[in-house]
């Protein structure tokens, strides 16, 4: 399992063919507390850079990216019914949809996790 | 200038510390040549409360009022009776001089009396939940089918041909840059259902129907039972939008949400707000709980403060313009507040009794006039159901005899060649009201007029 | 993702004792006040009507069976219901309310009185035309007004509100483009824009492309000339901006549009500022809305119901919206669908039902007449004058990031670079609401950091700026101090900071019975 993380703040998580997205820790926290999350459903394709999700916090909403190509497997439910998993775990069970990835090299542009723990720090 | 405080001494001393010379100053930025050097040519100059009660009493003075002789105008706005304390408590300066409830710890008064408004509306429609008000009906039902399109992805509505003239127009505005689809038609007048065309309707909706759009009553008066046009747009995937033009209708009749509407708008004038010449009214707006987050406007919300406190708040911001720009639900920012607020005290002194009463009363009183007005010659009733207002067919072109009874000092209604210019079937159509502000006197007063204007 | 907003605190931070002082509640002249459905009930009535004649019904057999569950009241307890909510809102009545953009000037009275005389309330929009003249008449000389005060060709008087004058704007420009078979479709908006301006150009099918500012708060001419060209339908450009300075390059950026084929829509929200003083049409404007209960002072009525009619240039005037009143000689007569083909056949078509906030016309006449051409220019300058006055008395404790850039208009920028860690602009508007002022804008413009934005109006004393000031530095000193009590503030409203998180997340937008039948308690 490989971890990735885009400049827009997304984390990925690769297993073979098939990954997890959220938003990363540090995006939460500019976010405040989230109060609504809109995931894709399954068999939607996603491109990569393009909106794929929607998180809200009260003041502001914003656009999840894909952080690669490919069709959703699963959105995660559980966010509807407690959007506050993406402040309290959003690395783990505030994950936001899984995927199947169409072009695994899109994978070889993101950072890994010391690149985005450099990048955050630059902020 | 009796509303500015300063004086030349003030200002004098608020130039020195910013550092400046004379006002004029201050306006640097702005290139010398498009600075006015004096007042605006070819406008008066400033004038004592006197002088400006003298002139705009002349302008008010040369309109027939409303309330001085027989009046029967409805068509979507209403002459109803509004009590006194009505218009008392919104002219308290914390509700008309406040803004916006941004800060809910000092708007709480504005906030409840949204909150009841909501829960008020959501009732009378028989829906789930209901927005803080839109600027009237028309703009609401375009509202509505713009949501329907988000809900359902499809481009085409149908709209009845006996929604209000200018709401179509209003859509057809819309559409034309939006890139919707609307079906409309002008309405008949059918014996007994005039502008009823819920069979075509039915018959019309296809796969890329997103809704099919009725007013009930309907422009002409007619009511009808809209159960089995929602069961099948819903069966083909589409939404039902009811208008409600005359609120004081669900006082009487069932509520649209209870014949299966998801979306139901409408003009809310009849209660608290008065004719207005047209404005400002308010526009009410209700859905099912599903769709909240498709619904424009503002939205107030209950809470809690810091010391555990029942409190209301504005919410579910994220769909309004100011947080989510071009991707917000509609661009809508000021609603219509204060007559929402006039609604609300007006429907709180009412109650389910008062409300219900004052339905009876108006549908008693069209009863009656119908009956009354029938017996003239060159006379017929078109409507077979009808709550507060009726179609008449007159022997001859409606308008010049609607501005002839004016001239006489009666306003005998709202004719079809006002509504619909040019289309001969409707020109003998004449639409009357009959609310609980008409006596039996004013009946005869309009019948015997008819008669002689038609004889 | 994208981040539109910094994220910022929206439930209390700090827990705060439960209200236990009194029996009731109550505090003094504070008052609670439970829900209309809390004390109504549902066969009581505050309305006496006379008994309806017995008729045979024509419903059709729908009646209403099922209770609607509206609660009545007495006249007593509307009167007490109304009025305690009342008390539990801030007002222009009560003090100075210096929110930015959004020009809370005193309303005078006359304007109520003028408005509510039976000839302007008491008629009905669709009355024959010979019986409302004098009605016509009124929006006649509103719009006459409009037209020159801005030095523009027409005016549309339906629009219902600020956003719905925007979308009349960019439909007439729109329709202007079309009408030479030119489908261009990107509107330029700069990034301080109010987010209306997006949304309305969203809403009428353009794309939005934001300008960049300059580091002194303005309009990147440079880089609005680089992005014009075919595809530009116009730009909407807000002036005086929103960071309250004056858009110098105005006349240039109108040329640049206009040689690029495009039109230029300007946000007339801070109009106050410069009334009597600058009219926009010298300055190449194509179309403007004005909001009436701005710069002409209707009243805002807690939210609204606003007007906003828009003044359009020669260009733009024939594609204008129906209907609106057209004078001959000593008679008025509405141009509606009906008569519009005879010489303006290039409307773009009807808005709105009727023909506009009637009631919101008779207020601003009676404000413009009052104030005549003399008084609207002392009003733009002492609103700019106050404006000033409040930057360079605060400006040493707070930061202005615009300061430098020449004198402000009729709004004061500040931001909350200088506050203590873990204090904000919130904290700060918190903090002024226990001083008994309404909080300054918050967080807008977007491109200041915890941006703050103060508009006193003209209709200020001295002394009521001075106290303004006196308490927005002693908030402001609190805040760099980093003074704990702050953080709790308000603590003297009729309720302690609100948990916006908790009614976001799980909405409750209407009132419902409690499961256990009895009434809530009233909290």
């Amino acid at each position: 399992m490989s971890l990735y993380f885009t400049k827009d703040h997304e984390w990925i998580s690769v297993e073979g063919t098939s990954a997890t997205v959220g938003i990363t820790d540090y995006a939460q926290s500019q976010l405040g507390d989230v109060v609504f999350v809109e995931v894709p459903a399954a068999g939607t394709a996603v491109e990569k850079g393009k909106e794929a999700a929607v998180v809200e916090s009260v003041k502001a909403a914003s656009d999840v990216y894909a952080p690669v190509s490919g069709e959703v497997i699963e959105g995660n439910a559980a966010l509807e019914a407690d959007p506050a998993l993406v402040n309290t775990a959003p690395e783990g069970e505030g994950w936001f949809f899984k995927l199947t990835l169409s072009n695994p090299s899109e994978l070889d542009g993101l950072m890994d996790a010391d690149a985005y723990k450099t990048f955050v720090d630059g902020l | 200038m009796r509303y500015l405080p300063l004086t030349d001494a003030d200002r004098r001393e608020m130039l020195g510390v910013i550092g400046a010379e004379t006002i004029d100053d201050l306006f640097a930025d702005v290139p010398e040549a498009a600075r006015l050097s004096g007042p605006i040519e070819g406008l008066p100059n400033h004038a004592s409360e006197i002088a400006v009660e003298r002139q705009l009493r002349a302008l008010a003075g040369r309109n027939l009022v409303a309330g001085e002789g027989p009046f029967f105008l409805g068509a979507g706005a209403y002459r109803h009776h509004v009590p006194a304390s009505v218009d008392h408590l919104i002219q308290r300066g914390e509700f008309l001089t406040s803004y916006t409830p941004y800060q809910p710890e000092i708007a709480q008064g504005t906030l409840q009396a949204l909150f009841e408004f909501q829960t008020q509306v959501a009732r009378l429609y028989g829906c789930d939940v209901a927005n803080a008000s839109m600027y009237d009906g028309s703009t609401a039902a375009w509202e509505a089918i713009v949501m329907a399109r988000r809900i359902t992805r499809r481009g085409k509505a149908l709209l009845s041909a006996g929604l209000h003239p200018h709401y179509v127009s209003v859509a057809t505005t819309m559409a034309k840059f939006t890139g919707d689809v609307l079906e409309t038609s002008i309405p008949d007048l059918t014996d007994g259902a005039p502008g009823n065309d819920l069979d075509r309707l039915i018959a019309a909706i296809d796969g890329d129907t997103s809704c099919v759009v009725v007013q009930n009553p309907n422009i002409l008066g007619h009511v009808a039972d809209l159960s089995e046009l929602a069961a099948r747009a819903h069966e083909k995937g589409a939404l039902l939008i009811a208008v409600v033009t005359e609120p004081v209708a669900l006082g009487a009749i069932r509520s649209p949400g209870e014949m299966g509407a998801d979306i139901v708008v409408g003009e809310g004038q009849s209660l608290g707000v008065g004719l207005q010449f047209g404005g400002p009214y308010v526009g009410l707006f209700a859905t099912r709980d599903k769709y909240v987050r498709q619904m424009p406007g503002r939205l107030c919300g209950e809470t809690v403060d810091a010391s555990g406190q029942r409190g209301f708040v504005l919410t579910l911001s994220t769909r309004e313009q100011h947080i989510r720009r071009e991707k917000a639900t509609s661009n809508i920012c000021t609603n219509s507040g204060l007559c929402a607020l006039a609604f609300s005290i007006h429907l709180s002194l009412l109650g389910e009794k008062g409300l219900r009463d004052l339905a009876a009363l108006n549908h008693a009183k069209a009863v009656a006039a119908a009956e009354r007005l029938v017996r003239v010659p060159g006379v017929e009733l078109v409507n077979g159901t009808f709550f507060n207002e009726f179609t008449l067919r007159l022997s001859k072109e409606a308008r010049p005899i609607v501005r002839a009874l004016a001239e006489d000092g009666i306003l005998g209604g709202v004719s079809l060649g006002r509504l619909y210019p040019g289309v001969a079937a409707l020109a003998n159509g004449l639409v009357v009201a009959v609310t609980e502000t008409v006596e039996a006197d004013d009946v005869d007063e309009l019948a015997e007029a008819l008669e002689e204007a038609l004889a | 993702m994208s981040m539109n907003s910094e994220g910022r605190v929206t439930r209390p931070e700090t827990a705060a004792p439960a209200n236990v002082d009194s029996f009731t509640g109550n505090k003094g002249l504070m008052l609670e006040e439970a829900l209309i459905f809390e004390i109504g009930a549902s066969d009581r009535t505050g309305v006496d009507l006379p008994e309806a004649p017995k008729i045979a019904s024509r419903l059709g057999g729908l009646e209403r069976e099922a209770p609607i569950s509206l609660p009545g009241l007495s006249e007593p307890e509307v009167v007490r219901h109304y009025t305690r909510l009342s008390r539990q809102n801030y007002a222009i009545d009560l003090g100075l309310f210096p929110l930015g953009s959004c020009t809370m000037k005193h309303n005078p009275r006359l304007n109520e009185k003028m408005a509510r005389l039976p000839g302007f309330a008491d008629i009905h929009p669709l009355q024959p035309q010979e019986t409302v003249q004098g009605a016509y008449a009124l929006i006649h000389l509103v719009g006459e007004w409009l037209v020159r005060l801005t030095g523009m060709a027409a005016v549309a008087m339906s629009p219902k509100a600020g956003a719905h004058g925007e979308l009349c704007g960019l439909l007439a420009i729109r329709s202007a483009l079309e009408a030479r078979g030119d489908a261009r479709k990107v509107i330029l908006v700069p990034e301080s824009a109010h987010g209306t301006n997006p949304a309305t150009a969203a809403f009428c099918g353009y794309a939005v492309e934001n300008i960049p500012a300059t580091a002194e708060g303005r309009v990147d001419l440079e880089a609005l000339k680089a992005r014009l060209g075919p595809d530009v339908a116009g730009v909407m450009i807000t002036n005086p901006n929103t960071c309250g300075l004056f858009e110098r390059d105005m006349s240039a950026i109108s040329d640049a549009v206009h040689a690029a084929g495009g039109f230029v829509y300007c946000d007339g929200a801070n109009f106050n500022a410069i009334v009597g003083r600058v009219r926009p049409g010298d300055l190449g404007i194509d179309a403007m809305h004005i909001n009436l209960h701005k710069t002409f002072s209707t009243p805002h009525g807690g939210g609204g119901p606003g007007s906003g009619p828009v003044v359009f240039s020669e260009a733009l005037a024939p594609f204008a919206p129906l209907p609106f009143v057209e004078k001959d000689g000593d008679h008025y007569h509405l141009v509606e669908e009906e008569t519009a083909g005879e010489h303006h056949a290039d409307s773009f078509g009807r808005m709105v039902a009727f023909h506009g906030q009637m009631g919101m016309f008779t207020r601003a006449a009676a404000y413009m007449l009052s104030h005549g051409a003399d008084g609207l220019r002392q009003v733009s300058g002492d609103a700019v004058l106050n404006a000033n006055y409040v930057l360079r008395s605060l400006e040493d404790v707070l930061d202005a990031p615009f300061g430098a850039s020449g004198p402000c208009m009729h709004e004061a920028l500040f931001s909350d670079e200088g506050l203590a860690q873990g204090f904000t602009t919130l904290d700060v508007a918190k903090g002024l609401i226990d001083e008994g002022f309404h909080p300054m804008t918050m967080y807008f413009p977007l491109v200041v950091h915890g941006a703050m934005l103060v508009e006193p109006t003209e209709t200020e004393s001295k002394a009521a700026l001075d106290q303004f000031i006196g308490a927005l530095r002693s908030v402001a000193e609190r805040a760099k101090a980093g003074d704990p009590a702050l953080k709790a503030a308000p603590v003297h409203a009729p309720r302690r900071r609100l948990d916006e998180t908790a009614a976001a997340r799980k909405p409750v937008l209407v009132w419902k019975e409690p499961a256990s039948g009895g009434s809530a308690a009233a909290a």
